[in-house]
This record gives structure tokens, sequence and C-alpha cells, in this order.
């Protein structure tokens, strides 16, 4: 609802509320104009339409081998070319997108989960809550992802549901850390001293009176993150870890064909990379788009 | 210096309208406003906000907001006409003729960089630099009588009080000997005591510089001590210009009479009646005026009015008024009936009792004392007025009585007998919802993501312990309680105005019914006109609730309105306690009577103001003996450095920290012309 909704006989207050958009809507308004976010949120478009409905209208089945055609170049009835088993590269690209799509998303999402509970709990308490807590995270933000991948496949076996729980926990320190900063400069306005007035309970303190209000910079931090996990994905499936075969995912096919572009077969990975860089950048822009239309 | 001909005009306007452009439309901000400022003369600018004071200025210097245009009109400046300027020529106007002081000297100085190098700078773009450019910068220090000035010049801005940062901003606009000087709310959030030095300074540089001044500013008392003319713009157009005595002596436009009758004046008091106040709102920027533009809030509006946009009558004698009855205008009625809100009885045992309050905080290892040794009492119904300038413990006084801070060990808080807990938590729900606050800045104070009817409904489900339909009509007589409609409950904070912002939130401290309320400057960010219905809301709520305040403000005048007692602190310390009428008539605690004086009066009577020197010292490193002798007009001697004089009756009821005898202090603060020695 904008502010001209409100009705006729409210006293209008001065005048420039009375055309102002409300917060949200002035962020869309911003959006809507911004060709950073407008381009990326086209890659990301595309990127999803493929991962939802592209087995449905890719030329080839990505996963039937054709052994006899294998390793054909970029020609008109395989754009892209084909791979060592003879698989469509163009339709293996296409339909790769599922997995990461899946996965990646799914990590940002429960990274930004935990990161909020967390840094609403250290940035409202403070004290030696947080000192013990930002401490502990710190540490964690050291260890390079693919240690902690390495630890948690050794413990829990491959699977997607590892890779999302990997990347959504080594991500929530630093989502959590973003949302402290932003609680503390909330819990120093007078609605906080307000509600502690009414005696209300830290929880509804955190969750219903400044949770609303730290919203944009968790929205901001979650599309940047969402990049970062694309690539965290690609990462770890091209080390093995992760997503298996036979899935077409971009990450596992560059790791079972990169020995090859040394043989002349260079689009059996220019590809699937070119993908991860296109998605990655058009999920980028969406964040710059993003920052941009809460930052202005 | 250029020496401006006599004949040329500093400043002429000449029909300028402005628009702003909001949602592809734009808006009228400036509606032909024709003002001239001769050279050597103080023009002062009033009206509330949103009338359009900040955009003259910003026009004359040409740095309006990119969505804002000159639409129509001319601008000169010392003849020159601004419009036609090109970048260069605007360059060399504002390096040369015109000079600008905002209202927040903290953001106008680069933070980074140190006062001496910033003052150099100026000189630099002059072509003067090194030696020669420093001792310039000293110089400049000098004349704005800062203290230590080579001191200063070595540090940053963030080491300056907010005095010293706007004597440093002026220093840097005279710094190229401008001819117009534009000053836009100066002083404004500035103690009073601080605010007085400003304003001394730049009536003295006045007389020392023949530079024109443009003074923009909301505080009618402060534009009637310092300008010569005085202009009163509303929605974008000036309604009344005259000289400053005639037009706050004998207003012509109903627009200033009203203005005027909002200020609680002359010692005026809540049992005395209430104040006035200006019905309805601003037309919006933008808003298509037919007829007068205040015809909507003016109680003598006719059709006539309605119809006919009033031209500018030539009163004669250089006065002028944008109204077809200004012959009739200081007939205006009240707005607000003056009917006097029921005295309650005042014989109740003590609501609250507040015995030896300490709060010490640790700073750089070393203890500040933020509230020493502090004794009040209060009945029901009472308001006690908490004065002093800022660092003297105010609002740290109001969070321990509220729990938000734990007070130091040893003293009590008592709240209807019973003891209260140092800390909120372990107070039990009776006493967390008996005292509650207004807190001075509404936009902070509520919840921006909530709704009102959330905001109001959730404080009487948590004070008020009320759920269901009983909540439900509970939130309707509190919203009509504090003059707020049904239609009101369903918006967010942002899109109410100041004054109803701070309506919702007096609404949710009384969620509870509350015994005590603090009011912490709850009108210090509002109009005059706003100001005068929310003291009024609030003087209605205590006779009809019997409930008590304590009222933190640094308007003296406010805190007069509303106060049957008064605390004078300094440096956490008690300097004056009693009733209200003893502790503004006099005799008075030197310090309260410096703060008096120090009040800018529309009246000008006093010619004789007492000065405080220097800046309040640091709580964590206060004085010896009398905290205040640093800075009193009245040491005695010795006795004042050595000893801290205790806080001793000196009448039933009234108490003073002074060594100086009573009766001595009346000899000594009666003939008010006597200058302090």
């Amino acid at each position: 609802m904008t502010a001209t909704d409100t009705p006729a006989s409210l006293p209008a207050p001065s005048a420039p509320d009375a055309t102002r958009r409300s917060p949200w809507g002035e962020v869309l308004h911003s959006l809507s104009r911004s060709g950073t976010f407008l381009t990326g949120l086209f890659i990301l478009l595309f990127w999803v339409v493929c991962a939802l409905f592209g087995q449905h209208f890719v030329p080839y089945d990505p996963l039937e081998s054709d052994i006899i055609n294998s390793l054909t170049p970029p020609a008109a009835d395989h754009w892209f070319g084909t791979d060592q088993l003879g698989r469509d590269v163009f339709s293996r690209v296409i339909v790769g997108s599922r997995d990461i799509l899946t996965v990646a998303p799914l990590a940002t999402i429960l990274a930004t989960i935990a990161g909020t509970a967390l840094g609403l709990v250290i940035g409202y308490f403070r004290g030696i809550v947080d000192d013990i807590v930002s401490r502990v995270l710190e540490a964690f933000m050291a260890i390079p992802v693919v240690i902690i991948a390495l630890l948690a496949i050794v413990a829990l076996g491959t699977s997607k549901i590892t890779v999302i729980v990997v990347i959504g926990l080594s991500f929530a320190p630093i989502i959590a850390r973003t949302v402290r900063s932003a609680v503390l400069a909330e819990r120093e306005l007078d609605y906080v001293a307000a509600a502690k007035l009414r005696h209300e309970g830290a929880l509804h303190t955190m969750f219903v009176e400044i949770l609303p209000n730290v919203i944009p910079p968790i929205l901001v931090e979650t599309t940047v993150r969402l990049g970062y996990a694309i690539f965290a994905v690609a990462t770890l499936s091209f080390m093995g870890f992760g997503i298996q075969p036979p899935s077409p995912d971009w990450g596992l096919s560059i790791s079972s064909n990169y020995g090859m572009i040394g043989g002349g077969f260079w689009w059996t990975v220019l590809f699937d990379a070119l993908a991860i860089a296109s998605l990655v950048i058009g999920v980028n822009l969406v964040a710059d788009g993003v920052h941009g239309a809460f930052n202005d | 210096m250029t020496e401006p001909k006599p004949a040329a005009n500093a400043l002429e306007l000449k029909d300028l309208s402005v628009a702003y452009r909001v949602g592809r439309r734009d808006r009228a901000v400036l509606r032909n406003v024709n003002l001239t400022i001769k050279a050597g003369e103080a023009y002062g600018l009033v009206g509330e906000s949103g009338c359009g004071k900040s955009t003259v200025a910003l026009s004359v210097v040409r740095y309006l907001p990119r969505n804002g245009s000159i639409t129509g009109g001319s601008i000169a400046l010392d003849g020159k006409d601004v419009m036609k300027l090109d970048a260069e020529a605007l360059r060399r106007a504002r390096a040369d003729s015109v000079s600008m002081v905002y209202q927040d000297p903290g953001k106008a100085l680069n933070p980074s960089l140190r006062i001496g190098r910033q003052l150099t700078e100026i000189f630099e773009l002059a072509g003067i630099s090194g030696q020669v450019a420093e001792d310039k910068a000293l110089a400049m220090l000098n004349r704005v009588r800062i203290s230590d000035p080579a001191g200063v010049m070595q540090r940053y801005p963030h080491q300056l009080s907010g005095g010293m940062q706007q004597r440093v901003a002026i220093a840097m606009a005279l710094a190229n000997d401008p001819s117009m000087l534009i000053l836009d709310e100066p002083t404004t959030g500035l103690d009073a005591t601080v605010e007085a030095e400003v304003l001394d300074l730049i009536g003295q540089l006045r007389r020392e510089l023949s530079a024109s001044i443009l003074f923009i500013s909301h505080n009618l008392a402060v534009v009637s001590n310092m300008c010569d003319r005085v202009g009163v713009l509303y929605a974008g157009m000036l309604v009344e210009e005259g000289s400053t005595r005639q037009v706050f002596n004998d207003p012509r436009h109903p627009y200033t009479v009203a203005l005027l009758r909002c200020l609680p004046r002359g010692g005026q008091r809540k049992d005395q009646g209430r104040l006035d106040t200006i019905p309805g709102f601003l037309p919006g920027i933008g808003a298509d005026i037919v007829g007068c533009a205040f015809a909507d809030r003016c109680a003598l509006a006719t059709e006539r009015c309605r119809a006919e946009p009033p031209p500018l009558y030539d009163l004669g004698d250089g006065r002028l008024s944008r109204c077809h009855y200004h012959d009739k205008a200081q007939s205006l009625p009240r707005a607000t009936p003056a009917e006097i809100a029921a005295v309650a009885p005042r014989q109740a045992p003590p609501v609250l009792q507040v015995e030896g309050l300490n709060k010490t905080y640790a700073s750089h290892g070393r203890p500040l004392r933020a509230v020493k040794d502090v004794s009040v009492s209060l009945r029901p119904g009472e308001t006690l007025g908490l004065v002093g300038e800022s660092g003297s413990g105010k609002t740290t006084f109001a969070r321990l009585l509220l729990g938000l801070v734990p007070p130091d060990d040893g003293g009590s808080i008592e709240l209807e007998g019973k003891k209260l807990a140092p800390r909120l938590a372990s107070r039990s729900e009776d006493q967390v919802k008996a005292v509650q606050i207004v807190f001075q800045n509404p936009d902070s104070a509520l919840n921006r993501s909530h709704s009102i009817r959330h905001i109001l409904s959730r404080a009487l489900k948590r004070l008020g312990g009320l759920t269901g339909k009983t909540l439900d009509t509970r939130l309707e007589e509190l919203v009509r309680s504090v003059r707020l409609t049904d239609r009101h409950l369903a918006v967010k904070p942002r899109q109410l105005s100041g004054g109803l912002k701070q309506r919702v939130a007096i609404a949710r401290a009384f969620a509870g019914d509350p015994r005590i309320v603090v009011c912490d400057e709850p009108t210090s960010a509002l109009d005059v006109s706003v100001q005068a219905a929310i003291l009024n809301l609030l003087a209605d709520l205590q006779s009809k609730q019997d409930v008590s305040y304590i009222f933190i403000s640094h308007d003296l005048g406010v805190v007069r309105y509303l106060s049957d007692k008064i605390a004078v602190l300094y440096l956490g310390r008690i300097m004056e306690f009693g009733p209200s009428e003893a502790v503004f008539s006099g005799p008075h605690h030197p310090y309260t009577e410096a703060l008096l004086s120090a009040v800018p009066k529309l009246d000008r009577t006093e010619s004789s103001r007492i000065r405080l020197d220097g800046e309040i010292p640091s709580a964590a490193n206060p004085p010896t003996g009398c905290v205040f002798h640093t800075r009193c007009p009245r040491k005695i001697g010795a006795i004042c450095e050595t000893q801290e004089p205790e806080l001793a009756e000196a009448q039933p009821g009234h108490t003073i920290r002074c060594h100086i005898p009573y009766a001595e202090l009346a000899r000594l603060q009666k003939p008010k012309a006597v200058e302090p020695a």
C-alpha cells in the first residue's frame, strides 16, 4: 500500500508523504529501473527456466551416450559438440543447471536463517555472549570451505544434503556478522527501550521488533552469498564432493573432461565453465542491483 | 573587502518561485517571493518547517537539490543576477561574496581534517598559502573568540563541543569577508547557554563586519533578538514583513498572530490556561492554492479569503501583510479554549521519592559521576522539570528511574512507598507499567515496521493486560484521548507528521495507566504550533489521570509552563530544587540565573545577559569544591574552589547548593541591571 491509499480525510501530513511510495515500493521502483539488476535477473531467470523445463526442450537426452559420435566438435547437429561418451554437450549444459540451482539456493537459505538467528542473538545480547560467539565464528570462517566439506563428507557421506549443510553452515557466520552490525545500530533506538519498558522477552524484541527493520541488509547479503554459494557448489562437485555422476552438473562435467583440453577437445569444458561464469555474474549483478536499491 | 555602495541591496529576490520535482510533477515550494536585504542589514526569515525557509537560502547560493529548480523570478546578490552567472562566476561568487552557516556544524566540517587545515584551505583558494594562511586562520579563530585558538587549530572536529564547532563554522564562513552571510538555524540543537554565546558572537561580528545577514530560524525569540527586519513565510509565500519590533509586537497577519500565541510566554503556567494552537495543517508543497493559503486554518477567514488570493498589502512604514483583513488580524479568536484545567489536589503522599541516587560510569578507567547524590520527591499530579545543559545528567537520571540503567548501590527509588528494584527486569509488572516514557524523537521511539494499531495494541496487551474485545474498546478510548482517530491506526509511523507521531508515543506511554511519565524533550523536534498542542495534551492528561511527569527540556519557557517543581542539574548534581515559581522568580542559584538569562526573549527588555565562560567541564574530571566555580559569575573566593557547598534549604521546600547565603543572593539578584563583578 502506498501513502496515497490512506483515507482522504486523514489529516494529510506534510506534502512529500502524500506522494511517497512505501519503502518497499521505493525499492521495487528503483530495481525496475536498474539496468544492472534487470540484466542479472534476465541471466538468472534464463538458467532457472533451463533448470525447470530444460529437459523438455533440449535436442538430446543429456545422459544418453553415443560412443560412435564421441568427441565431435561443435557442428550443426551438436551445437556444442559431444563429450567422450558421445553425449550432447549443449543438452548437458542446459540441464546441468538443475542440481546447482537446487543446492546453492537451499544452502543460501540455510545460511540466511542460521546466520540471521545467530546475528540477532549476538547483536542483541552483546557483551560476553558476543565476545565468545564472535570469536568462534571468526575461527570457523578461517577454515576453508573445502576442508570443512572434506570433514563433513568423511563423517556424513556424500550427498546433496551434505553439500547444502556444509555450505549453509560455512556461510552462516558471514551473514551473522552482517546481521550483528545492523542489530547493534537498531538496538540503540528508543523503540527497543520501549519494548524493555513493556517487559517484552528477548525473543519478542529480537524477532518481532528488531528483525523487520534489519531485513534490507539481510536481503543484500543473501543475494551476495548466493553468488558465492554457486561457486562453492561448482567447486565441490568439481572435486567430487556432493553432486555425483551421472548428473550433467557443470562442475562435475568440467572435472571429468578437463584432462582432455590438452588433446584439443576444448568444447567439453568451455561451455560448462561459461555456464558457471554466467550464472555467478548474473547473481552478482542482481546482488549489486539490490544493494543499490536499498542504499539509494 | 568590497564595501557595497550604500544604494546597492545586498540581496534582492524578485518574484522568486522554486519548484521541486516529485513524482513527475513540479511542486511549487516558493511562490513569488519578493525580498530585499539592504547592505549591512540583518533580515530574519521565520515560519514552520515546510514553509520554504531553507529553500530561500539554497536558492540564493544556487545549491538547490537536484530535483529543485527556479521556475521564475530573479535573485540579485550585490546587484549581480545570480541566475545569469556561469559555473566559474558562480564559484567565484560563492568563494568571495556569500557564505553560509548550517544548522549542524558537525556535518559542515570535514571529520578527517584538522581545524587548522580546513581553515587554511580557504585562504589557499584565494591564493594565500604557507605561514601567512596559517596566521590568517589563527586570526579568524581569535575573531570568533574561541578559547585556545592555537590548540583548536591542531584538533579534529569531533574533539570540539557543538558550540566550538559552530564557532569554527562561523570563522570559516567569515574567512572570505563575505558581503552576505546566510545563517540557517545556526543555533538549533545547541544548549541555551551556548546558543546565547553564539548569538552574542554573531551580534558582535555584525558590528565589526559590514556583512548583511539572512537569518533563518523557527525560533521567533532568537530572530527577534538578532534581526532588524523579519519576514514570515507560509506555504512558500511571504505573508508578512516589517521591522522586527513591529511584526512581533503588532502582528498584522493571522498566521503571525497565531504563531506568537503558541509560545508559552511571560512565565505562563498550565493552571493559567491552555496554550493556543493552530488548527489543521500546512498546505502540502505544490498544493493548488485558491485564495489565501492560510484560510483553512484561520478563524477570521471569509468567503472572500477562500476565493480571492490576498495581495501583499502595503501598510506603510515598510510593513507588508498578505491578509485581506490585516487590520483585524489580532482579533483572531483562539483556536483552543483557554479554559483552565482542573488543578489536582496536591496533599497526597509522594508518588515518587528518590534518595541519594548515584550513577558512576567508567570512562577510560576513571569514574565518571553522571548522577551524584540526587534526591527528589514528587506528588501525584505534579510535574518535576529537569533543567540543565547537555551533559548535566538529566537523561541519565530519567534512565535510572525507568530502570533502563541500574544506579550505583546505596540510593533508593520509592514508588508509592514501595522500593523499586534497580533493574527493570527485577521490577514487578505493576511497577514497570507505572513508570513510562515519551522519548524525544518519535522516529526512533516508534518501530517503523509496525502499524500504529500494532504499536498501541501491544502496549495495551503488555501494560494494560488486555485482550480481545476489551483491548479494542480501550484502544479506541486511548486513541481518542490523544486526539487521534481510527483512521490513524492502519498506517505506519512514517505516514504521520511529527506531532501525530508524538501523540502515538504519548498514547503508548499511557496504555497501562502510568503513575509517572518521563517526558524527555518531547516537543523539541516539533514546530511551535504542534508543540503547543502536545503541551496542552500532556496537561489535560495529567489533570484527568493524576499522573506525575518528569519533564526534561532545554526550553525553559516550556518547562515553566508544565512544571510544579524544578530541579536544576549541573554535572550530575542538583544545584537547585524547589517549587517552579520560586526557582524561576528567584532568588536563585547563580547557575539557574545564568540559564534563565541565556534564554532569548521575544520582548527584549533586558540588555545585560550573564555569560557563562567556557565549556561545561567533563564529569570525569569535575572541578574541585563547587563544581560550578569555574564558570560562576558570582564566585566569592577560595571557599568555592575547595569546599563543595551543601544543598541548603533557602526557604521551605526550596534548596540551593551555593556558598552565598540566601539573603545575599536575594540582594545580588534584585537589581537586574547590575553587572556581575
